[in-house]
């Protein structure tokens, strides 16, 4: 520490139709840090992470206003190529979804799209991707089953192999373990610390305990509000906002 | 104690239902093969029509039906499965889109003689194609275009928005998706339409009527520009216009056997596909 | 980091300031022994004010791993016990400070040789009760534990003897009144610190074993 800022965000105001989602949100993540976004349903935390990667352009009649500034621009400039975008960006949804396709051809999926054609690159990187996930040695016999055989923590998994596969310089997880029993949830939590060596980490999180755990930085979002940003040390021993210590002692959410 | 009665008396209402459907087809499926059987041979499903119709084989006619079938599914494949495409992923949600999809639907309730009609006013007269393989085909195809379109967007639809949204997010084009991702998922629910569309495309017998059929042709067709026998239309021309209703009878039969087993078998090859797709992902 | 990490790292900060605490023992009782003014200054004016800032790192530690982790079990037991740990050990280092300070003064006068043997004595096994405090601390030996509890007596033992003897010489000559008030002092916080090296041992108990021995000594 210091680490320096990978994604600023600057006066985010996020429209659904008319109803304003987020408002004048601005908030910086710090390179090869797990910042966490935590609040109570419906404040805006997964609006606010969608954003990053601009999947929220899949939905019709929303409306950013602000700037998202991602390697020296701002990713909502007409001459962003979204898909680069989203390579640099990856993501980890809440609902393990591997493709109903092989193993194999999950996590070389993504080398494909990116035009890789070479054989001996692509599973090279597999390989490589599976032992970043923490998943080889359970599936290094099984690469060509189904995705779908496999349990819900090593889906998830798998969707991280996935997601490690193009090279990413920043993972978002909406909720990565919501769906998950508590070991695996473990296992996920142990590869995010792990991860963050090489990468720069946000994670959406209803679970306040888990955001505890696991982040260095922690936002607490409020009906579309930024209510307080900073260190997870300080804002789970010292939090500035009353708000903020209301919401961490169960008072409301 | 009412109540208990009353479902009694609903399931054996819906089990003599069931029997009733069951013994319909079943006496058609046996009607058709006691009075067909006893024509059919290896001479029968290979050689051509000797003698006015009476004696011979109906070899060319299968031909005919087969090669209209298939030219009509690879017409209105391709095609149908474009608009599906379009029509599910990339047209934003709205009003025009829903005209689109009540204009297809009303396409399916066309009667198909109309069809007939329309094939012959512009395949055969207006592009010159004459009464062909190729003026049927196309017919034919137009004919079952709405149910590949119904049947491909079925299936799109029913590919999770999660696959896609997961594609998107590694880096995937919108087309890449649909070409990686998408279409092999709901290949299994495409292929039902086009088993559906065989068993429409091989029956029916108005479409060809003006646009491609004839009651005899001297051996098989040499082009997609000649004119073709066909199983349907064989039977109807030998029950109303056979000069020897004895033995042509029998052969009219032994026409709907073998028309019957053709769908069957091209059915059956389009579920073993459907199956095979399914079975390795499913789980 | 996981909790197990930062637990750890809890207890190697807490065997850090163990450590200094001990150090300082020692240097104080070379200084009393050789003279040694410096290194009594050095007691005063630097290793306390290390102690101190020790004591303010571990508080604000386990707090934080309280608020981040929630242990339970014998976690939760390390982590209390670690903060308690912390104030006796920063109450002892204030002892030995006490124990620099009078030492500054006793060696400018003249020595009292007879009565300093049994200071000596004590200082060498509170010294002993510490060192084996902390490690039953880091290898959770219960057992050792127990064994540091019993050498406080021996110690509470000589005090109350050092003590007889002084008091009886000071009647008799008044000359030797602050030399032996001076030696006093600080047979006394030697007294202490062997107390709370007690205390850490009873901690060190609950820690590992979840029981209770405080206040009920004498039934062991």
């Amino acid at each position: 520490m210091p680490n320096s800022i990978e994604i600023k965000a600057e006066n985010i105001n996020f429209y659904y139709g008319t109803k304003q989602a987020l408002k004048n949100i601005n908030l910086e993540i710090y390179e090869n840090q797990v910042t966490a976004l935590i609040g109570p349903s419906g404040c805006g935390k997964s609006t606010f992470i969608r954003l990053l990667n601009r999947m929220n352009d899949l939905i019709p009649h929303t409306r950013v206003e602000g700037k998202i500034y991602f390697e020296g621009q701002n990713i909502f400039e007409e001459n962003v190529d979204v898909v680069s975008l989203r390579r640099r960006v990856g993501m980890v949804f809440q609902k393990p979804n591997p493709f109903p396709k092989t193993i194999f051809e999950n996590v070389s999926y993504g080398l494909e799209v990116k035009g890789i054609r070479d054989k001996q690159t692509i599973e090279e990187k597999v390989i490589s991707s599976l032992n970043q996930a923490a998943l080889w040695k359970e599936v290094k016999d099984r690469l060509h089953d189904s995705a779908l055989g496999l349990s819900g923590g090593q889906q998830q998994r798998l969707c991280i192999a996935r997601c490690l596969a193009v090279e990413p310089h920043v993972i978002l997880f909406d909720e990565p373990c919501a769906s998950l029993d508590p070991i695996s949830t473990r296992s996920i939590e142990e590869l995010i610390l792990d991860l963050k060596k090489y990468y720069t980490i946000v994670i959406v999180t209803h679970n306040m305990q888990q955001a505890a755990r696991i982040s260095d930085f922690t936002a607490f979002l409020y009906l579309g509000e930024l209510i307080e940003f900073g260190l997870t040390e300080k804002i789970f021993t010292v939090p500035k906002q009353k708000m903020t210590e209301e919401y961490l002692t169960g008072k409301f959410g | 104690m009412k109540n208990k009665l009353t479902q009694h008396l609903g399931f054996l209402l819906l089990w003599v239902a069931i029997i009733l459907a069951l013994f319909f087809l079943g006496t058609i499926i046996y009607f058709v093969f006691v009075k067909g059987i006893s024509i059919i041979s290896w001479e029968f499903l290979t050689e051509v029509p000797r003698r006015g119709m009476t004696e011979g084989g109906i070899a060319p006619a299968i031909a005919g039906t087969l090669y209209l079938t298939m030219g009509a599914i690879l017409f209105s494949l391709p095609l149908g499965l474009a608009c599906a495409i379009y029509l599910c992923e990339y047209s934003p949600a709205g009003y025009v889109v829903n005209v689109i999809r009540m204009s297809i639907n009303n396409l399916a309730g066309v009667p198909s003689v109309v069809f007939g009609l329309f094939g012959l006013a512009v395949f055969v007269k207006f592009f010159g194609f004459g009464v062909s393989i190729l003026s049927g085909s196309l017919t034919l195809g137009i004919m079952v275009l709405p149910q590949i379109i119904s049947a491909s967007q079925e299936a799109l639809i029913a590919v999770p928005q999660s696959y896609r949204e997961a594609s998107l997010a590694l880096g995937a084009t919108h087309w890449q998706t649909i070409k990686k991702m998408v279409l092999p998922s709901a290949l299994p629910g495409i292929l039902t339409g086009v088993i559906l569309s065989i068993g429409r495309a091989a029956g029916e017998t108005a479409p060809i009527l003006f646009t491609a059929a004839t009651f005899y042709t001297r051996g098989y067709p040499d082009s997609i520009f000649s004119e073709v026998m066909a199983l349907p239309y064989h039977i109807y021309a030998l029950m109303t216009e056979g000069t020897h209703p004895e033995k042509q009878t029998a052969i009219a039969y032994g026409c709907a056997l073998i028309l019957m087993l053709l769908v069957l078998l091209m059915s059956a090859l389009a579920i073993f596909l459907r199956q095979r797709q399914r079975s390795f992902y499913a789980k | 980091m996981l909790e197990e990490e930062k637990v750890a790292l809890l207890k190697r900060e807490l065997i850090e300031f163990a450590t200094l605490v001990e150090a300082m023992i020692e240097k104080s009782i070379k200084g009393l022994v050789n003279k040694g003014r410096d290194v009594l200054i050095e007691v005063i004016e630097k290793d306390e004010p290390k102690s101190n800032n020790f004591e303010i790192k571990l508080d604000e530690l386990c707090t934080v791993v309280i608020a981040q982790y929630q242990p339970k079990g014998k976690g939760l037991r390390t982590v209390l016990m670690v903060l308690k740990i912390n104030n006796d050990l920063e109450r002892m280092a204030d002892h030995v400070a006490n124990i620099a300070e009078t030492a500054l003064t006793l060696i400018e006068m003249p020595p009292m040789t007879e009565y300093m043997k049994d200071v000596l004595k004590m200082a060498e096994i509170t010294r002993g009760m510490l060192k084996d405090s902390i490690d039953s601390f880091v290898r959770e030996d219960s057992a050792l534990a127990q064994d540091v509890c019993k050498r406080d007596d021996v110690v509470d033992e000589l005090r109350k003897v050092n003590r007889r003897e002084i008091i009886g010489s000071m009647c008799a000559a008044c000359s030797i009144m602050e030399v032996g008030l001076d030696i006093l002092r600080i047979a006394r916080n030697l007294e202490r610190i062997a107390d709370l090296s007690t205390n850490i041992c009873e901690d060190v108990i609950f820690m590992v074993e979840g029981k209770v021995i405080k206040h009920k000594m004498d039934k062991m």
